[in-house]
């Protein structure tokens, strides 16, 4: 009889093992960056002790849109259609709002056909994390240039592409985006840091994860390889998240850190890196991101927040259960009321 | 100053030489914008509240201002609220169109004209009544910038006294009209209206056949148009959520949502027990409405033709996936710049089979304001109960045009979720297969995001799953689904609301129609029993699939006419897609497509034409 001593198997705050948050085996191509994002999510949502049958995941079409499957089996998920998840998952939200919801889509999914469900999902704030797994091509189509390919990048087949990009970290910082952040797969500390802020914040976080096509865009003259990323990626800040659960060690300020207290208490410790940067100053945030552009730079890290701004369930002045659990008694009416509208229609 | 009415050559038959009580239409001709909805809701609320049936029907240009717009009142003792093809009594205030609408009365009408129109010079066959407006209206309004509007409050008074109306009652409309909050506009109205009135009694003599009596005709109903109705329906089905973009003729609907959502449903802290969203586009709305319905609530959008088009998709996939929706489609003419605000059943094919792949939604099909009340109810149920998008077409003649009704109902029984599992079932259950037929009515069991369990969770996606909601392309699991599918058509055709039938005794043909060709099909059964001696059975669907009802009905008849409110007969075109060929080989079709609510006479004239009789 073995004695050996089987290890216990590591639980988080709320007693789950990390399998809880696995998903179903991915089907996208060996190398390709959206794996690495399902990773980051199973770890995070992990780490931060979230329940996974309270998170609602939604897609729209495209490599990108499959990963839900990929991550947290045991939430609900929602495949729809392209480029139309932003309205999907307003509904969903609106009806439960104890739900934490999160979009996986691409840059053809949410710069091109999506763009306008896009662009009033901004407006609204909803609490939402929003990921764009960009890679600046489309995939499941095999290799055209999606609205977010650089102006004078190259396709595989050597395609040159003269049109302008559309920036969606910038049209969240200018159109109502609370939390905006530009990150690369190949980073996992920053990217953990970043899903963890948008986890803690109330509001609609945006994440353009540059995530390279390992079949479509990897070659040179890409502007969104490997290889280019890892080249030309800025990094605005070092970012440390301590986690409302967490005891926060005291640091002594030394001018270089600036620290910012999401809605649960968590906070955001931003340490600066050569440049001064203040990421809720919203011109700031505009600024780096054309400077960036002019100098073929790929600047990363949390563009902007804004802890402050009334989420769209205030906007609505919404009850606090979710809709979807009200009780009869609170939706229908009484007879009284009836009659009463009854009598001043005669 | 008198009428002029010099020898009239009147046709027989149709001449109104004596006492017309209680039977005429009122016709009031005047420019968009001009301010006259209110005097034509008043005139028509005053004859209502005399006891007398009436119906109010405005046809309106796509234009805020300028454009010529009719508002027909109909008053009928018999209860008979179509429109009515011929005009009666005419109100011309608008100087572009007043010698065309003069020229098309028939011979012995009546018409109340601005003076300086000078219609006097085009017919002598009328009954003519000149009313110096412009005159008139100065000393009742100071403001001369409110004169434009007031001016057709004078015309009231002028009508009232020709018609014998009540002017305590033209008082009471009124007042109720503006409401206590604009008690000195109603003041300012109210004297334009004496005003008309004081100078017809001095000026004009009643010689025209038409008068109004009291009689006991409208106890117990209201007045409502069907957005407002079909938006009470909502709320008292407990929907939660409503999701739209505005579209003539549906945007009063979720407008009147609003109001009443405020009214009804904001608890005791002041907080929304609902959320209602303008979406950025119909295809944001109907997609909202989606993930409303999945994760839980009872979700609605309102739109018409063209946003159709736009929710296409997401009908579909609101169909594979298993979703409820409801969706009210306020029927109208033509995409884009087509005739918005003018009425048809446009969409019953579209909507039948919205989408593609093999796809069926039910469709129910109001006909009174009552029943857009009721049937939002009986939409939400089926929607929720069956796990799928639901539509109720109305149109805009029943959406936007004021109806007299029977009070609404408060809705009986509890409201009913359909096949939810709680954590507690799925704790007893140990797990569950979402699309697994387990009770043989081809309908699964779902269950909600944040259910507050491990075995909750399912991923939601288009036709490509087993019955585990598993992805999968083999052929197998996809036809199994889809026989699973063709299954669960088959329960809601045994749920949805049965046909409304008259058979009667005798009948060689029957009529077959949905909506508003109502009350012109029950007219026109009137017409042939009392001028042609002939009985007519009438069969009106109220849904979509259509139930053995219809297959009965046909073998009962020699010949069966199928009306419609469109070109290419869209109901009689979805029959052929659920009847057997003995049936079909029955079926004629009666086409009403000019824009204009269907009326009667042109029913009956038509199959006249057909039997020809």
């Amino acid at each position: 009889m073995s004695t050996t001593a089987v290890p216990p198997k590591k639980t988080n705050r709320i007693g789950l093992e990390v399998l809880s948050y696995k998903g179903g085996k991915t089907t996208l191509c060996a190398g390709c960056g959206h794996n690495s994002v399902s990773e980051r999510i199973v770890e995070v949502f992990f780490e931060m002790g979230i329940q996974p049958w309270t998170v609602a995941k939604f897609s729209g079409i495209g490599c990108s849109s499959k990963s839900p499957a990929y991550f947290l089996n045991l939430a609900h998920g929602f495949n729809s259609v392209h480029g139309r998840a932003p309205s999907v998952a307003t509904g969903a939200m609106l009806a439960n709002r104890n739900l934490m919801g999160i979009v996986v889509t691409g840059d053809g999914d949410t710069a091109s056909i999506g763009i306008g469900q896009f662009m009033h999902l901004l407006r609204r704030n909803l609490p939402l994390i929003y990921i764009i797994e960009d890679n600046g091509v489309y995939g499941l189509t095999k290799g055209q240039f999606s609205a977010t390919s650089d102006y004078g990048a190259k396709s595989k087949g050597g395609g040159l592409n003269e049109m302008h990009k559309l920036d969606c970290c910038l049209l969240g910082i200018e159109h109502g985006a609370t939390l905006v952040a530009r990150t690369f797969s190949g980073d996992k500390k920053q990217l953990q840091a970043i899903l963890k802020t948008a986890i803690a914040h109330k509001g609609l976080s945006i994440i353009d994860v540059i995530s390279p096509c390992t079949t479509f865009n990897d070659h040179p003259g890409s502007t969104m390889s490997y290889a280019y990323v890892k080249d030309h990626d800025i990094p605005l800040h070092e970012l440390n998240f301590i986690p409302h659960f967490d005891e926060i060690q005291v640091e002594i300020a030394d001018g270089e850190t600036q620290e910012v207290t999401l809605h649960d208490g968590s906070v955001l410790r931003v340490k600066k890196l050569g440049r001064d940067y203040d990421p809720t100053d919203k011109m700031a945030a505009i600024r780096v991101l054309h400077e960036a552009e002019a100098a073929q730079e790929v600047v990363t890290g949390v563009l902007y927040i804004d802890t402050h701004a009334k989420d769209y369930f205030e906007t609505l002045n919404m009850v606090d259960a979710p809709l979807a659990a009200l009780p009869e008694g609170l939706t229908r009416p009484a007879k009284a009321a009836l009659d009463e509208i009854m009598e001043e229609l005669r | 100053m008198s009428t002029t009415l010099a020898s009239p050559t009147l046709p027989s038959g149709n001449t109104p030489q004596q006492r017309v009580v209680n039977d005429f239409s009122i016709q009031v001709a005047t420019a968009n914008g001009s301010g006259s909805q209110t005097s034509n809701t008043v005139l028509m609320r005053a004859l209502f509240q005399m006891g007398i049936p009436v119906s109010g029907k405005n046809m309106f240009p796509s234009n805020i201002q300028g454009l010529p717009t009719w508002f027909t009142i109909r008053a009928s003792k018999h209860g008979w609220i179509a429109r009515k093809k011929e005009i009666d009594f005419l109100v011309a205030m608008n100087p572009e169109t007043a010698k065309e609408d003069c020229l098309d009365l028939q011979p012995g009408r009546v018409i109340v004209y601005d003076e300086p129109l000078k219609l006097d010079e085009l017919r002598s066959d009328l009954h003519m009544y000149p009313v110096p407006f412009d005159k008139l209206v100065g000393p009742v309004c100071p403001d001369a910038k409110l004169r434009k509007l007031v001016k057709n409050m004078i015309y009231d008074g002028v009508v009232a006294y020709l018609l014998e109306i009540d002017m305590e009652e033209i008082h009471k409309a009124l007042f109720k009209q503006f409401g206590p909050k604009k008690a000195k506009a109603a003041e300012l109205n109210w004297g334009a209206a004496k005003a008309g009135f004081d100078w017809a009694a001095a000026n004009l003599s009643k010689d025209n056949p038409y008068r109004v009596e009291r009689m006991n005709g409208t106890a117990n109903k209201i007045i409502i148009d069907g957005n407002a109705a079909a938006a009470l329906g909502c709320i008292f089905a407990g929907c939660t959520f409503a999701a739209w973009y505005p579209i003539t003729p549906s945007s009063s609907l979720v407008e009147s949502m609003i109001g009443y959502f405020k009214r009804l449903r904001t608890d005791a802290d002041g907080k929304a027990t609902y959320a209602v969203v303008q979406a950025e586009d119909e295809l944001a709305s109907i997609g909202m409405v989606i993930g409303a319905s999945w994760a839980g609530a009872r979700a609605m959008t309102s739109t018409a033709g063209p946003g159709i088009s736009l929710m296409s998709e997401f009908v579909g996939l609101g169909y594979y996936t298993e979703v409820p929706a409801v969706i009210f489609d306020v029927q109208r003419v033509g995409p884009s710049t087509g005739l918005p605000t003018r009425t048809m059943q446009g969409d019953i094919l579209s909507n039948a089979v919205l989408s593609h792949g093999d796809t069926r939604h039910p469709i129910l099909f109001p006909a009174s304001p009552g029943e857009c009340f009721t049937m939002a109810g009986d939409a939400f149920d089926l929607a929720e109960q069956f796990q799928t998008p639901v539509f109720v077409n109305t149109d805009l003649d029943l959406g936007m045009n004021n109806w007299m009704s029977d009070a609404f109902p408060y809705p009986e029984g509890p409201i009913r979720r359909g096949k939810v599992l709680s954590a507690e079932d799925l704790e007893r259950l140990g797990g569950f297969e979402r699309y697994r037929d387990v009770d043989g009515d081809g309908v699964g069991y779902r269950t909600l995001p944040g259910t507050n369990h491990p075995a909750a969770s399912y991923f939601t996606r288009g036709s490509g799953h087993n019955e585990k909601a598993q992805y999968s392309e083999r052929p197998e699991d996809y036809m199994n689904n889809m026989d699973r599918l063709a299954r669960k058509f088959e329960s809601i055709r045994a749920a949805v609301p049965k046909p409304e039938v008259d058979y009667a005794a005798g009948a060689k043909f029957g009529i077959v129609f949905c909506g508003t060709s109502r009350e012109a099909c029950r007219e026109s059964q009137d017409q042939f029993q009392r001028e042609y001696q002939r009985p007519v059975s009438l069969c009106r669907l109220r849904a979509y699939p259509f139930t053995p009802e219809l297959g009965e009905f046909i073998d009962r008849h020699e010949r069966v006419y199928v009306v419609d409110q469109n070109r290419d007969g869209q109901l009689h075109q979805l029959m052929k897609l659920d009847l057997d060929l003995t049936h079909l080989a029955k079926l004629r079709g009666v086409r009403y497509y000019c824009g204009l609510p269907i009326d009667a006479r042109s029913i009956t004239d038509e199959i006249l034409r057909q039997e020809s009789l």
